[in-house]
């Protein structure tokens, strides 16, 4: 009966399974869990900081694990946390800054561990604004700025020259420009990475007006409303639409995934997005290309004022054991120092967080022979922060950026005018922030 | 009269012929771009297959993409999880169908209808709970974590329930007289005579598990426990971090990720048509 | 809601054993218990709450979920995009999947090859059908997307929703048209040979004899395929979707499942999530029960 006998081996292998079948290491290091959403070359560059980490001590071996995308990376921690298995140490991204602080309980602040753990830090050793995002009320750094960007506009030098125009400093003038570019043969003006973004969160913080209510949220959780409703972002979107009518601008959906290639095939003559898509278009570019800031909308007396960065910070999750603190604490020391930024900044496109790596790369004379990658630093660091511009630190930020975009292609694909679109942004995402005032805990 | 019939098949053959080649097309410019330089990609599509097919193949076998763990280990871990949840569900399923079918026994019914109700039970809506349940028994990370939460069938112990109940009573009443009890009866008769639906279920569940991926995805953190189908995802998701789309790679590892449970539903086809056919679904 | 007891039901037991059953059942139900039920009374009870993600404060907030859901826009408009999705996706694989189960089932020579040539598309992941289509209709590198252009056709499925929507349409009948191909060819094999004959002896011709006598016996086949297309439709496609269109453009392609995925996982907002799973269990119970009360009624076809 063979029947029978694969039957039987069946039910050896279930009660093998069911005793569980784990890969255990012995393990004399104590392991710290990184989770991370960096993939791909920046997953490459991670790996080399960690490993560089892991060689220059006994004591601790932190282990960086991929999760994914940054919505799956904090999903996932979250899950963690739930199940009081959390990693010690994950990557959260900037829109996910308000979920996490408000969820006092689920980690150590960044400063408080320093200080426990007897590591001179202060906020004033960061960017300024890296600093401001991630710092709390009384100008403390909950968690630990990591891999920050601003965005910034790439432009294709021969396509440039060919009409005869300059990047454009304005808004205003981005319609010239375009118009120029088609004219002389272009196939697109300008193409954008992360729409919801760049041309909304960034676009109000470059130009000086406020996001939402409270501060863009960073007053208060309660109470807060957008404004995304007003003149200058519905003039902005009507912009877009009758652009993107004229073939000035071509969309190309909610990441970069799309909108990197367009560039690198010289298909758009200019493409805003992420100052870490540098390494990418470096790579894949064969054409000589610049990098100007962001266009300001010269209607506003306000513009421009200053970026904040996008990106990631990395949070220190409660309920891990006490003796892996330590090791988190001496670990971000690690990520923080000036030698590693400086390698980090270099090799991803992304600016160095904190002071001492900025100094570094000055007088490695870094910024003289890469002119293109000061404009990200000189963006956030502008003018002062006015309170409205620190950054945009709201509940469910996520689904607001899901809406806005989502609107955002209505509005260009003719089914809703731009008041329309913004209208049904505010009000979708004002229910929102209700909601979110409810269960935060401020 | 009968050039007409020769006509209507000859008209039948390339209507079918059509429908094979557009059901074949995505696979054949899978095979297509995993075969040129991903340079080749960029431009004007190429129509036919270049010569780096094996070469691909091997790298993304052998190397993976920069970032993931080597193809063949992917390819393992889903074998092993596929295997797992196969084995399990069909394991458990027959035995409870069996208790079900041949026993009179208190709250029949309300176990009958408590695995029923698994069926309204996708993972999207038990995902939360379900991972803590999973951590809690200290399984995240290992394959009894990817398996167990997957291996309870509604399904599979319907299909058994109903080919049971079509089993004739003589079988039953010849055991009785021979003294045949329960177990042996289950092991000598009912087991063998359910070859064909245990063959076509096989290739069901087997293709139900190689295809998982969010739960994957959630329950390990260790990409050693990557599978096929979730790496694929993380490939296409860090497309924009390389410098040029390797669509070459992405696409030779979609093949690797699609023709094992392909192969299986082929090799298995006709067990697996007779098997539906049989138990009436 | 009770099964019909089927006529072939034996109500003597075969075996008087009274606690070899639960033996029996043990494995199955601890696990249906573990990992199902516990969890589905904490999704359940999830949604009457609002709560952070991180579980450290819930608030009752009785039924305002479900009331916000269904006084949210877009959420009746998930519900639109997923009628039209399923019941689309639906007919086109079905029907398709017929036609090329009677053509083959008329042959003589060859089935076994076109069989292999419709199956196997049913044993790709959803997930992998998708980066193949996404690679093919890419407007970037896509040999599809360039034909279409050649053709005059202004393709841009990331902005164009119809289009978007077109195309999810045509990856799900195409991962579909194969499970659908199997179940009408195995219920064709099923239709006794004596009956066609007869008709055919009558006069009837092969419309005729489809019509009047192929496609009322297939009617239970249909039906059976009915409930589990929508089944699929309704659970199997967001990683497709993810992969695909993630919802866009605007919320074209954001059908029920994937705005699940997206409140709950993507935004973590979990008492929405939670409501939104009710109600899609809901929905799947409903098409659960016709399905088991079909397949209690279906013994009778035997």
């Amino acid at each position: 009966m063979r029947a029978r006998h694969v039957f039987t081996l069946a039910s050896i292998g279930l009660a093998f399974s069911l005793g569980g079948i784990t890969s255990g290491q012995a393990a004399e290091r104590i392991k710290i869990q990184f989770w991370n959403a960096m993939s791909g070359e920046l997953g490459k560059t991670v790996q080399h900081v960690v490993d560089e980490f892991n060689a220059s001590q006994t004591q601790y071996e932190v282990i960086s694990v991929n999760k994914g995308t940054y919505p799956d990376t904090m999903m996932s921690a979250v899950a963690a946390f739930r199940a009081k298995n959390p990693p010690d140490i994950v990557q959260v991204f900037d829109v996910g800054t308000a979920t996490m602080m408000s969820a006092k309980g689920a980690y150590v602040p960044v400063y408080e561990l320093m200080a426990k753990e007897h590591i001179p830090f202060s906020t004033s050793q960061f960017i300024g604004g890296a600093a401001s995002y991630y710092s709390n009320a009384q100008g403390k750094l909950v968690s630990m700025p990591f891999n920050s960007s601003a965005p910034v506009l790439f432009y294709n030098k021969d396509q440039l020259a060919k009409a005869g125009v300059q990047p454009p400093k304005t808004w205003q003038e981005m319609g010239e420009v375009g118009k120029k570019l088609m004219a002389s043969g272009s196939k697109c003006g300008f193409t954008t990475g992360w729409p919801d973004w760049i041309q909304f969160e960034q676009f109000s913080l470059w130009n000086g007006i406020p996001y939402a209510t409270q501060d863009n949220g960073f007053k208060s959780s309660k109470n807060v409303k957008l404004l995304l409703n007003e003149k200058p972002y519905v003039l902005h979107v009507a912009d877009l639409v009758d652009w993107s009518k004229a073939g000035i601008f071509k969309y190309a959906g909610a990441a970069s995934t799309n909108a990197t290639p367009l560039f690198n095939s010289g298909e758009c003559a200019m493409y805003m997005d992420s100052s870490s898509v540098l390494s990418s278009i470096n790579a894949g570019a064969k054409f000589p290309f610049g990098i100007a800031p962001m266009p300001y909308d010269a209607n506003l007396k306000t513009a421009p004022q200053n970026s904040a960065v996008g990106g990631a910070s990395l949070w220190v999750m409660r309920g891990v054991p006490a003796n892996h603190y330590p090791g988190v604490a001496k670990f971000l020391e690690f990520l923080g120092s000036a030698k590693t930024q400086a390698y980090w900044a270099k090799a991803t496109g992304y600016i160095p967080v904190s002071n001492a790596g900025f100094a570094l790369l000055k007088a490695e004379g870094y910024y003289e022979k890469n002119p293109g990658a000061m404009v990200a630093v000189s963006e956030l660091t502008n003018k002062p922060p006015k309170p409205f511009t620190m950054g945009v630190r709201l509940g469910y930020l996520p689904q607001i950026r899901d809406n806005i975009r989502a609107e955002l292609e209505d509005a260009l694909a003719g089914k809703k005018t731009a008041q329309q679109a913004m209208d049904a942004v505010v009000n979708k995402g004002d229910k929102l922030l209700a909601q979110f005032g409810q269960t935060a805990g401020q | 009269m009968k050039s007409g019939l020769l006509r209507s098949a000859g008209l039948r053959h390339l209507v079918l012929v059509a429908m094979a080649v557009v059901v074949a097309l995505p696979l054949y410019l899978a095979v297509v771009a995993a075969s040129h330089r991903p340079q080749a990609l960029l431009g004007h599509f190429p129509l036919l297959p270049g010569g780096m097919l094996l070469d691909n193949l091997r790298s993304v076998l052998e190397k993976g993409l920069p970032g993931t763990i080597p193809v063949w280990r992917m390819l393992l871990n889903s074998f092993i999880m596929a295997l797992g949840i196969t084995i399990g569900k069909l394991f458990i399923s027959i035995l409870s169908a069996y208790a079900v079918v041949y026993f009179r026994f208190p709250m029949r019914m309300a176990a009958f209808w408590l695995i029923f109700f698994t069926l309204m039970m996708p993972i999207e809506v038990r995902f939360f709970p379900t991972y803590q349940v999973t951590a809690n028994l200290q399984l995240l990370n290992s394959y009894s974590g990817l398996i167990l939460p997957l291996i309870a069938s509604a399904t599979a112990t319907f299909l058994f329930r109903q080919f049971f109940m079509t089993l004739p009573r003589s079988l039953t009443d010849a055991a009785r007289i021979d003294g045949a009890g329960p177990i042996r009866f289950f092991l000598d008769m009912v087991l063998p005579l359910s070859r064909t639906n245990i063959a076509a279920l096989f290739v069901l569940v087997f293709v139900y598990g190689w295809n998982q991926y969010l739960w994957p995805l959630l329950t390990t953190t260790d990409a050693g426990y990557t599978t096929v189908v979730m790496g694929m995802q993380g490939m296409i998701n860090a497309g924009a971090a390389f410098a040029l789309p390797r669509w070459d790679l992405i696409m030779a590892t979609a093949l690797l990720a699609l023709l094992p449970p392909v192969i299986v539903v082929l090799l298995m086809q006709h067990w697996f048509v007779k098997g539906l056919t049989d138990s009436d679904k | 809601m009770r099964p019909r007891k089927s006529p072939k039901v034996v109500d003597a037991a075969p075996f008087p054993h009274r606690v070899l059953p639960y033996f029996l059942l043990a494995p199955q139900l601890a696990i249906t218990v573990l990992f199902f039920v516990w969890p589905a009374v904490q999704a359940l009870s999830g949604a009457f709450y609002q709560a952070d993600p991180f579980g450290l404060s819930k608030q009752f907030v009785g039924l305002s979920n479900f009331a916000a859901l269904f006084e949210e826009h877009s959420y009746l408009r998930a519900f639109r995009v997923t009628a039209i999705y399923a019941i689309t996706s639906t007919v086109l694989a079905m029907g398709l999947g017929l036609l090329l189960a009677v053509l083959t089932d008329s042959l003589t020579r060859a089935r076994g090859v076109y069989r292999t040539l419709f199956i196997w598309p049913y044993a790709v992941a959803p997930a992998i059908t998708g980066s193949l289509w996404v690679f093919m209709f890419s407007p970037q590198v896509g040999a599809g997307a360039q034909v279409l252009a050649t053709l005059g056709v202004n393709w841009n499925y990331i902005l164009d929703g119809n289009q978007a929507l077109l195309l999810i349409i045509a990856m799900t009948a195409w991962q579909q048209i194969a499970y659908n191909f199997l179940f009408f060819t195995a219920g064709l094999q099923a239709i006794p040979a004596s009956l066609l004959e007869a008709a055919a002896l009558d006069g009837a011709g092969p419309v005729r004899r489809f019509w009047t006598i192929v496609f009322p016996l297939l009617a239970p086949t249909s039906f059976f395929l009915l409930v589990m297309n929508s089944v699929f439709i309704l659970f199997d496609t967001f990683g497709l979707i993810n992969i695909v269109t993630k919802g866009g453009p605007g919320e074209s392609t954001q059908t029920l499942v994937y705005k699940l995925y997206q409140d709950g996982f993507q935004n973590l907002n979990l008492g929405s999530a939670a409501a939104q799973s009710v109600v899609l269990m809901a929905l799947v119970a409903g098409l659960t029960i016709v399905q088991f009360r079909y397949i209690g009624r279906k013994v009778h076809y035997q």
